[in-house]
């Protein structure tokens, strides 16, 4: 039983864990602030990347493939660490708080930019062309016809982006953000003991786990389709 | 624009502090390639392994699956690397980052695989029966061809997504890219090398982002 109970000791402390408990709840509360700030604004910016490529010339449409492109291959905390440490050089000093959203915003806008873009090409243009025929104007055939459509084929890849920028805001501990993970550590350093860590561990589990199944099954029901 | 190429293009601040960062992209490159080569291999291995139906390993894997798709994978390095020391296990900054960005991309990897193959329509199953072949040859030369195709933009997604990770490394003090740049940036007052460690990130993982949306085309997903 001894080893039971040092591992217990260790990874279930629950000392530690009262300890702490207040600290990692308000390290949640971080954490969901973020993901209220960021997703939506990252789904906003992509579906304007995405219908400004389809309104926009040839030039404006090779622009935003690239800008979408470049912030799709930079990860997502390399983004971070130049906006919070590399803007003040220039005089633009943001809070982590500030900084973390924008990175974030920046690179999951890319993502949906890219996915709402796929979606709104995989409609056959003759529903636009159908649309206009029965009177609709161009802005009101994209918004009434089209853009329902390419939303409903691309649920799964929005629904998995979205989880994934939810895990991410977990970079903010990287700058000294008090979030969820942050917090942890700070715990750990604390009580000299791993728990709050498995603590914020499980948190994230307990809290993500519905998500991962639901993302999961879009996905099995996209591949689905494409087997056809 | 004197201002700007003063702090994030600064000829003298690279010419002294390049070379630091160019060591980090050598780390950087071996922990992308071995997170993808054993994160989608063991969701080869986990995906077949159910592919057997035994109750008890399948609950196992799901169980592992869902687990790894639910952690950032910042938690994972941290845990694996701060939490595991007081099992007794120590592992390396190196060993921890590939380790954690393995399991992360193996749960991933294991659940594309899986799907695809169930995605296979039941009738590859029923064809191949009819021609006298037996169940793993089936498995073997009908349906995994025929998942794997389509499996393969999405695994190509998500290995990207999860070997840009290899930056978290940062967080453990591993020696890489970004690791290296930081360093270097407080060393000198000046920014130009993380925008040296961006345009490098690019260089590495640009083709690859539009190498896989080339995949996705091509296999037209979504229709």
């Amino acid at each position: 039983m001894a080893p039971l109970n040092d591992f217990i000791e260790s990874f279930a402390n629950w000392d530690s864990l009262v300890q702490v408990h207040w600290l990692l709840l308000q390290g949640l509360r971080v954490t969901i602030l973020l993901a209220a700030a960021s997703l939506p604004l990252a789904m906003l910016l992509g579906l304007g990347a995405a219908l400004g490529y389809f309104a926009a010339g040839r030039w404006v449409r090779w622009g935003l493939l690239g800008l979408i492109d470049v912030f799709r291959a930079f990860p997502v905390i390399v983004l971070l660490i130049l906006i919070y440490y590399g803007l003040p050089f220039l005089g633009v000093r943001l809070s982590n708080f500030a900084a973390v959203v924008l990175a974030l915003v920046l690179n999951n806008a890319a993502y949906f930019g890219e996915i709402f873009r796929a979606g709104l090409l995989a409609v056959p243009p003759t529903q636009t062309q159908a649309a206009r025929a029965l009177g609709l104007g161009p802005w009101q055939a994209m918004r009434l016809v089209v853009l329902p459509q390419a939303v409903r084929r691309v649920v799964a890849p929005l629904a998995t982006n979205a989880m994934e920028l939810i895990k991410e805001t977990s970079i903010a501990a990287m700058v000294a953000l008090p979030e969820l993970l942050r917090s942890a550590r700070v715990g750990q350093e604390q009580t000299y003991n791993p728990t709050p860590l498995i603590a914020a561990a499980a948190i994230y589990a307990v809290l993500l786990w519905p998500l991962a199944r639901l993302t999961a099954r879009l996905e099995r029901r996209m591949l689905q389709g494409a087997a056809g | 624009m004197k201002a700007l190429l003063d702090a994030f293009g600064n000829t003298a601040v690279l010419r002294a502090h390049g070379p630091a960062v160019f060591g980090g992209l050598w780390v950087t490159v071996q922990v992308t390639l071995l997170t993808i080569l054993a994160g989608v291999g063991l969701g080869t291995i986990l995906a077949l392994l159910r592919c057997l139906r035994l109750r008890v390993l399948d609950l196992l894997i799901m169980f592992w699956i869902d687990l790894f798709r639910s952690l950032p994978q910042l938690v994972v390095i941290i845990v694996v690397y701060f939490a595991l020391p007081y099992a007794g296990v120590s592992l390396s900054p190196f060993a921890a980052t590939v380790l954690s960005l393995g399991c992360v991309l193996s749960a991933f990897s294991a659940e594309i695989i899986w799907a695809a193959i169930g995605a296979v329509p039941a009738g590859q199953w029923d064809a191949g029966r009819a021609l006298g072949l037996r169940g793993p040859r089936i498995l073997r030369s009908v349906v995994l061809p025929q998942a794997v195709r389509l499996a393969t933009p999405l695994l190509a997604n998500r290995a990207i997504a999860v070997a840009k990770g290899t930056a978290l490394g940062a967080a453990v003090a591993l020696p890489e890219l970004l690791s290296d740049a930081q360093s270097a940036t407080a060393l000198a007052a000046n920014p130009s090398p993380l925008t040296l460690a961006g345009v490098l990130y690019l260089l590495l993982f640009l083709p690859l982002v539009v190498g896989s949306r080339w995949l996705e085309r091509r296999s037209s997903f979504i229709g």
